[in-house]
């Protein structure tokens, strides 16, 4: 299939002025200057500090809460337990369908019948200090019935398994299981015959995958600051990836209609997807409310790490088939996802990416969602999908082996286009994944001499989706012609900045003239949350109709001052122009700005837009790794990152998210991991055993950008800050079997287990 | 409650005094009592360095160290770098090199490398990670870090060499 596209380097877009630049990121001066306030620097007057009871037990009934000698401690202001979300047995039936989920959400938030994992949140109090609070929390005596815990994810499907939620069934292709089951669903995709693919495959490559659970490890911890005002309207302010989500998050748990909430996002000290769910935001309201004082809650590391919500561990059984050419035939998967203490993980966009790098007419994907007593797991960056590439990037390598090829020609050979059909049913739009492929085997590392013993060299290939969905942006006209962005959508990565290039670009205005910023829920239009990589794209959109919306007005107030209709006016990099019966007349945005008001009032652009098409990219890594044969460290030596980003509006700033995620990934794929003893205890909750990479442990990453645009964007972006994360544990796994001869199939790949595999230990 | 002791100190250059409970470390103190948030906690157990201060103009972290412990001596926060005509070297450096992302480490980050600088201006690139290595970052991958603290290093000398001329 020929599309033309362009492949090239990170400098400046042709035809721009700003988009391709490099400008300083709009939030930078004040992340520096240490003013930036994130969500634990809120503070407000008369404000009381919130602290959370923690279940010890991975499993126990609640028989009893006993509050009284907490509430009748000095300096205590409030203590909140489930009792305080009012009413939850009566709003079931009023919230319907989404009944089951309605409960999960609140006792997620507090507690009522049982804890399901160490860490499970049980009961709040707010107080004069977050010392005086911890000490209250020590009063609160909980009464508990131990129950056993299962924390393996395949254990948790057995017969006989202890079970987390005593009713519920699987939810399998369309009906209900008959027996209680941990396994919360079972989806499937099938295309054509998979019996048949095999059956022509010469070739066949089988094995089980294991993946930890891994944590976002974002630095700032979760933290909201709940303010009631007397007429019972609620101010929070909290660390989230959206507003609108966390807004919704709290009103369904307080019964509170949605016109009563203001959300105030903070600056947010990383995310990774992990700040898409509430973990503190009820909790401060209630104590908030009951305390009749405003009331912050900010976790500890060991309750982020215990009570947030890391992704699904998981365990994967692959199957492929190939022509001795290297076609494939058939793909079967097997997919089993730890959700977590309640249903929702990301399996479905696991199952949806594990095969979508390749055009494979055969195929089956199971997948199950399976409970277990861990925190209930939330979104990761791509989620789902670093555990799928770990497994078909890694088997895939092992074909290539088999097959006598190179790894990345045994990609193309297989590699999607537009059109392709998945076996998930979903057809692939505009994509640059050979592009990618190509730009990966040309790059001058794949071909770079390893220069050493016991080093080896690995690729993979990664496929992530680009949301778009709802978002709003406003554009202010001051009289001076400097501008004011405002969106709905939380700044995560740098949007503040990538948001305001575009306007400027369609403004033909100088970045400096606009001042970007994050409007919260009263102000803004329903925005959805910054994931998916949505928000350069899709929030770009409308920003670029806001833009255009501001240029129309300002023809049309440039038509009233002249005498003319707005159509005989042009603009052109910052100057309106006409031709009159008296001349041609001209005057700049500035000019004409300081006369808005004397022709009609201020000038707003707007656009409010939900984006139904989805997009998606690629990246193709390349890692040189060396083994220490005595020791099994293992030190990265040389890292490429090949994407296409559609459209690089900053190249900096996306080279950073690719830095930043294969940096991640490294983690993923060598150290990090949640380590549970029998009875379900959590062994490494803090920053010392749950290692994440440090300074000495990853290399400069070299980004490389490759820019086959969108064409549902008028730039053609594509979402960046995904795809990169996905990648890096195949790319790593594949590099050290190349470097010792050992496969290895399970996350984290630790010394240990790499000289297990070596047969030195 | 706990009797509370009175605290006097010089911060950011500033003649300060607080009352503090002697459970409160210095980084509580800080960001709670005296509104200094621009040091973080990000572990509150000496494994992360988002909180790092300097104390008498060496690197510690403020959540190991008892608010009561700086009595009578100096501490510099990050809110301490920037002067009202603009950002420190060493802030702009950041800036420049894009040496950021979610900003929540970058305190810390500069601060930490501030107490190199001030001990070794010309730091090689291995001897700035092996002394940064106690300051994660979960954003960026680190290498633009290093390059900001390079490049403010050679700003530094230059602006020296300025004012002995």
């Amino acid at each position: 299939m020929s599309r033309k596209n362009t492949v090239r380097a990170t400098q400046g877009a042709e035809g721009y002025t700003v988009v391709g630049t490099r400008p300083p990121r709009v939030d930078a001066p004040d992340k520096v200057a240490g003013h930036a306030i994130y969500g634990p620097d809120v503070a407000l007057p008369r404000m009381a500090y919130g602290k959370i009871l923690r279940s010890p037990h991975a499993h126990a009934r609640i028989r009893s809460i006993d509050t009284r000698q907490a509430e009748a401690m000095p300096g205590v202001y409030a203590v909140v337990t489930a009792k305080d979300l009012s009413e939850v047995a009566d709003r079931i039936g009023r919230v319907g369908e989404s009944s089951v989920n309605f409960k999960f959400l609140c006792d997620n938030n507090l507690a009522s019948d049982k804890v399901l994992y160490m860490g499970h949140a049980v009961a709040a109090v707010a107080a004069s200090s977050p010392h005086v609070a911890e000490d209250a929390l020590k009063l609160i005596k909980v009464d508990y019935e131990p129950l056993p815990p299962v924390t393996d994810v395949l254990e948790a499907t057995r017969e006989g398994a202890p079970l987390l939620h005593e009713g519920m069934l699987t939810k399998s292709l369309g009906g209900l299981g008959e027996r209680p089951s941990n396994i919360a669903s079972h989806i499937q995709h099938l295309k054509g015959d998979p019996a048949q693919g095999f059956a022509e495959a010469e070739v066949i490559v089988e094995r089980e995958f294991r993946t930890a659970t891994v944590h976002q490890g974002y630095l700032e911890p979760h933290a909201a600051t709940a303010d009631w005002s007397p007429d019972g309207f609620l101010t929070l302010y909290t660390t989230t990836h959206g507003s609108f989500d966390a807004r919704a998050q709290v009103a369904e748990p307080l019964d509170c209609p949605l016109s009563k909430i203001r959300v105030i996002p903070t600056e947010v000290g990383g995310a990774f997807g992990g700040k898409n769910i509430s973990y503190v935001d009820v909790a401060a309201a209630l104590l908030a409310r009951k305390a009749g004082r405003p009331v912050k809650v900010t976790m500890s590391r060991a309750e982020v790490l215990l009570a947030s919500g890391p992704t699904s561990g998981s365990v994967m059984h692959l199957k492929i088939g190939a022509k001795r050419d290297g076609r494939l035939t058939a793909a079967k998967a097997e997919l089993f996802y730890e959700a977590g203490a309640y249903p929702g993980s990301p399996v479905g966009s696991g199952a949806y990416c594990i095969f979508a790098c390749y055009e494979i007419p055969h195929g089956q994907i199971d997948g199950y969602d399976v409970v277990v007593n861990k925190p209930k797991t939330g979104p990761l960056r791509a989620p789902g999908a670093t555990q799928t590439a770990f497994a078909m990037e890694t088997l895939l390598d092992e074909l290539a082996e088999k097959l006598g090829m190179d790894p990345i020609e045994l990609r193309l050979r297989n590699v999607a286009h537009e059109g392709t059909l998945l076996i998930t049913g979903n057809r692939h739009y505009s994509i640059g994944a050979e592009e990618v492929l190509r730009a990966t085997y040309n790059h001058p590392h794949y071909q770079a001499p390893l220069g050493g013993p016991h080093r080896g060299r690995g690729v993979a290939f990664a496929y992530w989706g680009n949301w778009g969905a709802r978002s709003s942006a406003i554009l202010n006209v001051n009289d001076d012609g400097t501008l004011a962005l405002v969106t709905g959508s939380v700044d995560i990565t740098g949007t503040r900045t990538s948001l305001a290039m575009q306007a400027a670009e369609v403004l033909g205005l100088p970045l400096t003239r606009i001042r970007s910023a994050v409007g919260d829920t009263d102000a803004m239009g329903h925005s959805d949350t910054t994931g998916g990589s949505r928000t350069t794209m899709a929030t770009g959109i409308a920003v670029v109709e806001a833009a255009n919306d501001v240029i129309a007005q300002m023809k049309g107030r440039a038509a009233q001052l002249w005498g003319l209709s707005a159509e005989k006016v042009t603009y052109k990099r910052g100057v309106f122009r006409a031709s009159t019966p008296g001349g041609m007349q001209e005057m700049s945005f500035a000019e004409l700005a300081g006369q808005v008001s004397a022709t009609g009032g201020p000038v707003r652009g707007k656009s409010d837009v939900n984006i139904r098409k989805w997009g998606g990219a690629f990246g193709a890594h390349i890692v040189d790794v060396e083994v220490d044969p005595e020791t099994g460290k293992v030190r990265i030596l040389r890292y490429t990152a090949v994407q296409d980003v559609g459209r690089a509006i900053h190249p900096g700033q996306i080279e950073g998210q690719i830095q930043g995620a294969v940096a991640q990934g490294i983690g993923w794929a060598l150290y990090e991991g949640y380590a549970y003893d029998a009875q379900g205890q959590m062994l490494n909750a803090n920053f010392l055993d749950y290692k994440i990479p440090t300074m000495l442990d990853v290399p400069p990453i070299e980004a490389v950008i490759v820019e086959v645009p969108w064409p549902e964007h008028p730039f053609g972006v594509r979402g960046v800050g995904e795809v990169p994360i996905v990648p890096p544990p195949a790319a790593i796994a594949n590099a050290i079997y190349r470097a010792t001869g050992t496969r290895l199939a399970e996350l984290p790949m630790t010394p240990e287990r790499i000289l297990q595999g070596m047969g030195v230990i | 409650m706990t009797d509370r002791v009175r605290v006097s100190a010089i911060i950011n250059g500033e003649p300060v005094e607080f009352l503090c409970e002697p459970r409160q470390s210095l980084l509580e103190c800080l960001r709670d009592i005296l509104g200094l948030t621009g040091a973080k906690e990000g572990c509150n157990d000496g494994n992360c360095g988002a909180c790092s201060v300097l104390l008498n103009g060496r690197l510690v972290h403020s959540c190991l160290v008892l608010g009561v412990e700086i009595q009578g001596q100096e501490v510099t926060t990050i809110e301490g770098l920037a002067h009202w005509d603009g950002l420190s070297l060493l802030q702009e450096a950041f800036v420049a090199e894009d040496a950021l992302q979610c900003g929540y480490c970058t305190p810390g980050m500069i601060i930490a490398a501030k107490a190199l600088l001030d001990r070794e201006p010309n730091p090689s690139e291995e001897r700035i990670r092996s002394w940064l290595a106690g300051n994660l970052c979960r954003c960026t991958g680190y290498d633009r870090i290093v390059r900001a603290v390079r490049s403010a290093a050679t700003a530094l000398a230059k602006s020296r060499e300025e004012v002995s001329r």
